[in-house]
């Protein structure tokens, strides 16, 4: 088949950066959609043209590496990572927009490439259980309900890609914070720091500079893994209950 | 079949044997406990003014990252993604081992020991290994506390499961996304530290260079990969835990990121590098679709339970595989091998697939691939039965490639997944670099030549969390070292070096792109230096792969300028040391003139086709010291006073 392209380019951040049209022809549809880009990149460096810079790693949907914007759908028009997303899924002749992630959040590094560093600080504002080496109890002296462990397990399974920050129109990070208070609050060795971790990782979130969640759960639809939206009424529910106890 | 010529030793000399100084002596399970109890202590105190590099931050990294910053040390840690949470161990799909024996089968500390040395077909040291087993509970216990979300029964205690063929369900899981699961809890505890200030954290920024100061090694040269800055930092010691080398071949189940530099860097700097020619290749990857074709992907080997593996009977057959009759298809699995039919060992399914399409029997795109049929298993136990076993993985295969597996059976082929060799480190996970450890695969240590499944995970973390944070502690007693000044003259050519290597790349200008080289690279890895190698094979791949090596530094086109987030730099950088450490491959797999584990030489086999070791010349891990063209094996002859050396028989 062939595509036409139209690709963000910007040089660094402080470029103002355009989109840029590429013709590709011959592309097969078992190609997935980040082998296809490399075939341009190919192209594009023997002709002596920068190759388009993009985030990957695994190639196989768990790293959260790859994650661009797809006529206007974070990851394209398929519920998965851009990694699995292939060719196949586009007619011949199609023109397909590609643009980095678009949040005050996620500053844009080069081409599609963008800072999500902001996920990662939210994550040291309490997304954890402290739990130094070496002190922990034997394993099995703590049952943990399968229900609670299995729906723990959802929403770990994030993979911290940003999608849900793409997709939302305020620009929130308020899924992947959630998923992380759901995933360690529904666990019993998450409870001494429930309240300290929603208060930390809200506030964190805030002040990156992710917008407020107005309930509108394209941030659910754009998941690759699926991540519901009840995680975010969860942290409500924690954050309440937890700046409630603060006060009294 | 003799053994006694050497054609190895035209590209190698032989230096004097080596050996493990750190390990104990007595009985083996008093051996860790009199190493931690003979180490020097760092009074807490004290801790903050020495200061650890650590590259990486896979399990190994993270975990010994996070360990060491809890422990009060001044920790720097670097990795060249964009998060530490994106290290490849994330894609570990199985399970990690621990002998907590929960399921009362017999399992103990000593069979998982055992298990693991003869699967590492007596290549790997006792002591190791048994450290390994004994820490492998404590691995649990720590997951757990962190909130590693693992597979519970409806009780609420721990599941686990049989894996990799051994007869003990000894293997913790998170669904099909233990890895993932185990690598977030590192990294969650790794964000607490840096939050906390103990650990300064340094992402998109790459090891190009290893300091060497007065025979220790004090410290790294580094480029940030958005501004191209490069940046020395110095420390008291140095650990790498940057993972393995499959990457070599271009087309494995690695992150695509995934390199040797940071090894290889330290190697040319006097580390020695052992047993590079056991890798380990996996049976049941997707196949190849087209020369466009990055990455492989995996699919569990559970597949091989159910599913039947067979090609057509007759070279060149292009039917559809639905048009093929059951007389004219061969079960060769099953035909060769009785007993164990589709369920023989991974290396030995993985030759099989390679001698039918050899054989032009192969099936799908090139020829190369195998037929693996659920046909005969829907039949059997219903379509509900297998979609409920096996659906993911069908879900997962059909996605890739458009195929529906209920109706038309799944195409596979071996990929490249793991390497055992690394650098060589002694009990302490020391090199022989003062100062320089190393964690995770990227050492040569507990595998032998061959790791059994659901055991890189429990390495990455027993190396991470609790045998490095030990014997690290016991060299940086005697620190802090003298300060190291920016303009030292060690630190002054470690980065002049680096500025020359980037400045060659970026002016060569020629007519090939990176990915070309690295691809054809590839190609002769996987030819001569694969599934099976020979001693022709092998001399010839280093004839090859030496004159790729000196096209790729007069043609090779790296577009753009240093000062930039510039990933065909980044790739080139990484490529260039790809071409060093496959020649040094092939050397070792042409000096090892046996059959054993991920190694199988086309000279030593049995009658039947199995590998033959040869213990009585090969019981020893060679430890490659840089020479260039020549580089020097040191032998580390390898003794068994517990596990009785046996051959291995899947007939």
């Amino acid at each position: 088949m062939n595509i036409t392209l139209r690709v963000w380019r910007q040089k660094n951040a402080d470029d103002k950066g355009k989109m840029v049209t590429y013709g590709l022809e011959d592309v097969s549809t078992d190609m997935s959609f980040l082998e296809m880009l490399d075939v341009l990149n190919e192209q594009l460096t023997l002709s002596g043209d920068e190759p388009i810079a993009f985030d990957h790693d695994c190639r196989e949907g768990i790293c959260g590496s790859c994650g661009v914007v797809i006529n206007g759908l974070a990851h394209g028009p398929q519920v998965s990572t851009t990694c699995q997303l292939h060719m196949r899924s586009f007619e011949d002749g199609a023109v397909i927009d590609v643009e980095p992630w678009r949040a005050g959040a996620f500053p844009v590094v080069k081409d599609l490439v963008v800072d999500r560093g902001s996920f990662d600080r939210i994550i040291q504002a309490g997304g954890f259980i402290s739990a130094p080496t070496g002190s922990a109890p034997e394993a099995n002296n703590l049952p943990v309900p399968k229900k609670d462990a299995d729906h723990a397990f959802e929403s770990a399974a994030c993979i911290g890609c940003g999608a849900c920050v793409a997709a939302c129109p305020n620009g929130s990070g308020m899924l992947f914070t959630a998923a992380k208070i759901t995933h360690l609050g529904l666990l019993p060795q998450g409870q001494p720091e429930r309240d300290s971790r929603v208060i930390g990782m809200v506030e964190q979130h805030d002040h990156e500079g992710f917008g407020g969640c107005t309930n509108i759960g394209e941030c659910t639809a754009a998941c690759p893994k699926g991540i519901p939206l009840d995680t975010i009424s969860r942290l409500n529910r924690d954050l309440l209950g937890a700046l409630a106890k603060g006060k009294a | 079949m003799s053994t006694t010529t050497n054609a190895s030793e035209q590209f190698h000399s032989v230096g004097v044997d080596i050996a493990d100084a750190k390990a104990p002596k007595g009985p083996i399970e008093q051996r860790w406990d009199s190493r931690k109890f003979n180490a020097k202590l760092v009074n807490p105190a004290n801790r903050r003014k020495l200061s650890v590099i650590i590259v990486g931050t896979g399990l190994a990294g993270a975990s010994a990252a996070a360990t060491l910053g809890e422990a009060g040390y001044h920790v720097k840690s670097f990795c060249y993604q964009d998060s530490p949470r994106r290290a490849h161990s994330i894609a570990a799909q199985g399970g990690i081992n621990a002998a907590k024996n929960y399921r009362n089968d017999g399992d103990s500390v000593y069979r998982l020991f055992y298990d693991t040395v003869k699967g590492g077909d007596f290549r790997a040291r006792e002591s190791n290994v048994y450290r390994l087993a004994q820490v492998s509970v404590n691995i649990i216990d720590q997951c757990v506390a962190q909130g590693v979300p693992f597979a519970r029964e409806y009780g609420g205690l721990l599941d686990n499961r049989s894996f990799g063929g051994v007869q003990v369900s000894r293997t913790f899981y998170a669904r099909g996304q233990t890895g993932q699961q185990l690598l977030i809890g590192a990294y969650q505890a790794l964000e607490r530290q840096i939050g906390a200030g103990t650990v300064e954290m340094n992402t998109r920024h790459e090891m190009l260079e290893l300091i060497m100061v007065d025979d220790r090694a004090r410290g790294i040269i580094v480029r940030d990969m958005v501004t191209g800055e490069i940046e020395t930092h110095t420390a008291d010691a140095v650990v790498l835990a940057t993972g393995g080398y499959g990457n070599v071949f271009f087309l494995s189940t690695n992150a695509m990121g995934s390199n040797i530099t940071a090894p290889w860097r330290a190697h040319r700097k006097g580390a020695y590098f052992a047993n590079p020619c056991y890798t380990q290749i996996h049976p049941t990857c997707i196949p190849v679709s087209g020369d466009y074709q990055s990455k492989l992907t995996l699919m569990s080997e559970s597949l091989r339970n159910d599913g039947r593996i067979w090609v057509p009977k007759v070279a060149g057959d292009d039917r559809l595989p639905s048009d093929i009759p059951e007389d004219e298809r061969d079960y060769y699995l099953e035909r060769i091998y009785p007993s164990f039919g589709n369920l023989v060992p991974r290396d030995i399914a993985s030759r099989a697939a390679k001698y039918q399409c050899d054989a032009g029997k192969g099936v799908g795109p090139g020829g190369l691939g195998v037929y693996l049929d659920f046909a005969e298993a829907i039949e059997r136990l219903g379509r509900p039965a297998v979609e409920a076993k096996y659906g993911n993985l069908f879900d997962m295969y059909a996605q890739i490639t458009g195929e529906n597996p209920y109706e038309q059976p799944m195409r596979i082929y071996p990929a490249v997944h793991y390497t055992m060799g690394g650098l060589w480190v002694d009990y302490d996970l020391q090199s022989n670099l003062t100062g320089l450890f190393v964690a995770g695969e990227a050492n040569f240590s507990e595998h032998g030549a061959n790791r059994l499944g659901a055991s890189a995970l429990m390495q990455g973390l027993a190396d991470g969390y609790f045998v490095l944070p030990n014997t690290i502690a016991d060299y940086l007693a005697s620190g802090p070292y003298e300060k190291i000044a920016d303009d030292h003259p060690a630190v002054l050519e470690a980065r002049a070096a680096v500025e020359e290597r980037v400045h060659k790349l970026l002016s060569i200008n020629g007519t090939r792109t990176v990915d070309s080289f690295h691809k054809e690279l590839g190609q002769i890895m996987w030819e001569y230096c694969g599934m099976e190698r020979s001693e022709e094979g092998l001399i010839k791949a280093i004839g090859m792969i030496r004159e790729l090596k000196a096209e790729f530094w007069s043609n090779v086109k790296v577009t753009g300028v240093n000062e930039e987030l510039n990933q065909t730099l980044e790739r080139a950088n990484r490529v260039g040391d790809f071409f060093e450490l496959g020649e040094l491959m092939c050397i070792d797999a042409l000096n090892r003139r046996e059959s054993c584990g991920g190694h199988f030489r086309a000279e030593s086999q049995t009658e039947d086709g199995e590998a033959l070791r040869h213990d009585d010349e090969f019981a020893y891990v060679s430890a490659w010291e840089f020479g260039g063209d020549t580089p020097v094996l040191h032998k580390e002859p390898l003794e068994y006073e517990y596990v009785e050396m046996k051959a291995r028989s899947y007939k």
